[in-house]
């Protein structure tokens, strides 16, 4: 009994522990400390869900690099070498935009199904579960940054130095495009858990907004002065995925004009010849765009998620 | 004492879908098909438990039970209401439900340790008390999904309780494993009790209640029916059961039958221990029934030191008073309160009439002998 007594004297009193509350619906800022306070839940949920998408294969995470390498080298030899757009370094531009649009449809892709099929999960332990799409998108960060990895190579391998003059707006575009990634993941995560026929759905538009998005084409040469006429270039400019691509593109294809590689070797204007100053004005915009979209999509998450127990 | 967990006026209701389709497809189609139905499953409930305190939560299926759990543990939210919680909290709600097969044990450690909210360093430093509580060192490597049921719920517990929960939850899991396991586990839930932990305890199982908690909630269709100390929330809870199985019972009707009283020939309870005592039970019924009588005795520490019944000789319950004999001709137990339970049974077990503490006696013994029966032992070189 000593030992029980003398346990009870050392065990931590709880007078000063915080309080948490389990209410109807917790406001925004309590998500967002229940986020933060969980971030280890995080990565342990990123780094287990690779370990368990490449554990029986031998080539591992690499696995993941084959995808988006296919989809590279079919795309150049179909726009470069078959179609002879002209552009020179066509790869290099495939690639700045690739990785960008890599980052979120594998995020959204994954994260679109995610609650549903961690049922299990979801209706027995506590956790935020905006988490599991959030370790879905964390897990798109590694694979965004192994192929910036192969990105750096590239360069290297090309001795192409990238505009050094707009790199530090990487972060910033990066920041936007995880934000975005993130609200979207978020949101899709729970209502698919409403809509099961939602992975389909998602599958054309992601194929729809792929086109949309400045990947295979540019922007600058192809459709800007058409969008112009019909005063449209705001409504191809809704698209958030498109600033942040020509914004890597600009960092890494750094030219903004060059010469076609096919005769009659036109000068073609690639990318827009904005000033570092613009880009920085767009890229922060952009940001604080993505910023609201975030905090809404936690929202939304929240007051769908009420009814998770009955829907799962 | 510090509350741990407050629960203030916490309703939970549940839409009931009726054949809708979860696809957008078919909602296109028929935006109107389908009908909703609201379901109570909690209706404002309101309790606390402090630290120290081990809290029985009773009630038979659909009670409301797990759903109040699951509000507690955060895995639902309360549709209305508020639950207050300090400390951290680890819930046995389904042992291993975070598990994925895929990974090892070890892995999994990891994995599970982040779900309940700890950091990979705290978990590091007890990982060798799990694996070992676990008993499963040879196969911390393996991957989970090789793994047996037992091995799979052995590792699930040890995670939960060594990582220093303030408050533990724990829903009707201590019903798996073998016999030794179980063992270990109520030994670990007293130590926690010990180290003034807060407890929570769904079960089914009154024993466990007995012999684990000091205070019991029955729950019974959303609605918080009883709240104290584990005697009377067992009485209630046997008796609103008894109360549901009339109702439901087909046999119901005939079952208006009714524990009145019970006497001693001397009028008194007090009894020495060796001596032997007789009661005289008095039952009414309102039709002839044929059925079993049975008899508990528990000790006020709510241990059960003997049930018995009338297996050999059923009773025939004529309409009217009728008279039942018990006859207890040496009654072995040292110096105490026991309490005496009877009731009126069906041949299949099934409560016809039911009364908790319905006589207490109390044994007087002179003797050395320590505990609560004499055993009558002696002790000597050889």
């Amino acid at each position: 009994m000593s030992d029980a007594t003398s346990a009870r004297i050392t065990r931590k009193s709880l007078d000063d522990a915080p309080v948490r509350v389990v209410s109807a619906r917790a406001n925004l800022r309590t998500r967002l400390r229940n986020l933060w306070s969980r971030r280890e839940l995080l990565t342990s949920l990123i780094f287990s869900d690779i370990r368990i998408k490449y554990k029986n294969s031998a080539l591992g995470i690499f696995w993941s690099m084959l995808s988006p390498a296919l989809t590279l080298g079919i795309y150049d030899l179909i726009f470069s070498v078959i179609i002879k757009n002209g552009y020179p370094n066509f790869a290099l531009y495939l690639f700045s935009g690739l990785i960008v649009w890599n980052m979120f449809m594998t995020a959204v892709n994954m994260a679109t199904g995610v609650i549903v099929d961690r049922a299990g999960l979801v209706k027995k332990v506590s956790f935020p579960r905006e988490i599991l799409a959030l370790a879905n998108v964390g897990a798109s960060v590694i694979y965004f940054v192994i192929q910036l990895g192969v990105l750096c190579i590239f360069l290297l391998a090309l001795g192409h130095a990238p505009a050094w003059g707009f790199l530090w707006l990487l972060p910033i575009s990066f920041l936007a495009l995880y934000l975005l990634t993130a609200s979207v993941a978020i949101v899709m995560s729970a209502v698919t858990v409403y809509l099961r026929d939602m992975k389909h759905l998602m599958e054309v538009l992601l194929q729809l907004w792929f086109w949309l998005s400045p990947v295979v084409y540019s922007y600058q040469h192809t459709i800007s002065a058409r969008l112009h006429d019909h005063g449209l270039t705001w409504v191809y400019f809704l698209n958030p995925i498109t600033p942040i691509m020509m914004t890597f593109q600009r960092i890494f294809y750094v030219k903004t004009t060059v010469l076609s590689t096919v005769p009659p070797h036109l000068v073609l204007h690639i990318l827009p010849d904005w000033s570092a100053s613009s880009y920085l004005s767009m890229n922060l915009t952009l940001l604080g765009i993505m910023v609201l979209l975030f905090l809404s999509s936690l929202m939304i998450f929240g007051r769908l998620e009420g009814n998770f127990e009955s829907e799962l | 004492m510090t509350i741990v967990i407050d629960v203030e006026e916490v309703s939970k209701q549940f839409k009931i879908h009726h054949e809708r389709s979860q696809s957008l497809k078919e909602r296109l189609l028929h935006p109107k098909s389908g009908s909703t139905e609201v379901f109570d499953a909690l209706q404002d409930i309101s309790f606390r438990v402090s630290t120290n305190e081990t809290v029985g939560i009773l009630g038979h299926n659909g009670s409301g039970k797990s759903t109040l759990l699951k509000c507690i543990c955060g895995v639902l939210q309360p549709t209305s209401g508020e639950i207050r919680l300090r400390g951290n909290l680890a819930a046995l709600l389904e042992l291993g439900a975070g598990f994925q097969t895929e990974l090892s044990g070890r892995d999994n450690v990891y994995l599970y340790g982040a779900m309940l909210g700890l950091s990979k360093r705290h978990v590091d430093a007890i990982f060798d008390d799990i694996v070992a509580f676990s008993e499963i060192e040879h196969f911390i490597d393996t991957q989970v999904k090789f793994y047996s049921s037992g091995m799979y719920v052995r590792l699930a517990f040890a995670v939960a309780v060594n990582v220093d929960p303030d408050i533990l939850v724990v829903d009707e899991v201590l019903a798996v494993g073998d016999e030794r396991f179980q063992a270990k586990c109520v030994d670990k839930i007293r130590t926690f009790q010990e180290e003034g932990r807060s407890i929570l305890l769904v079960t089914h199982q009154a024993d466990q209640v007995r012999a684990l908690c000091d205070r019991a909630i029955v729950l019974d269709g959303g609605l918080m029916i009883a709240n104290g100390p584990v005697q009377d929330s067992l009485r209630i809870f046997r008796e609103h059961l008894l109360e549901d199985a009339v109702f439901h019972d087909r046999i119901g009707h005939q079952a208006d039958v009714a524990i009145d009283s019970i006497t001693t020939p001397s009028g008194s309870f007090d009894v020495r221990s060796g001596a032997g005592i007789h009661f005289d039970v008095n039952v009414s019924s309102q039709s002839a029934y044929s059925g079993n009588f049975m008899m508990e005795i528990f000790t006020r520490g709510g241990l059960l030191v003997s049930r018995s019944d009338a297996h050999a000789s059923p009773v025939n319950l004529k309409p009217g008073l009728n008279r039942i004999g018990i006859d207890l001709p040496q009654i072995p137990l040292l110096d105490g309160v026991y309490d005496l339970n009877v009731g009126v049974v069906d041949h299949h077990g099934t409560v016809i009439a039911w009364k908790e503490q319905a006589a207490s006696i109390q044994v007087t013994y002179n003797g050395r002998e320590g505990g609560i029966v004499e055993l009558g032992a002696s002790i000597r070189q050889l």
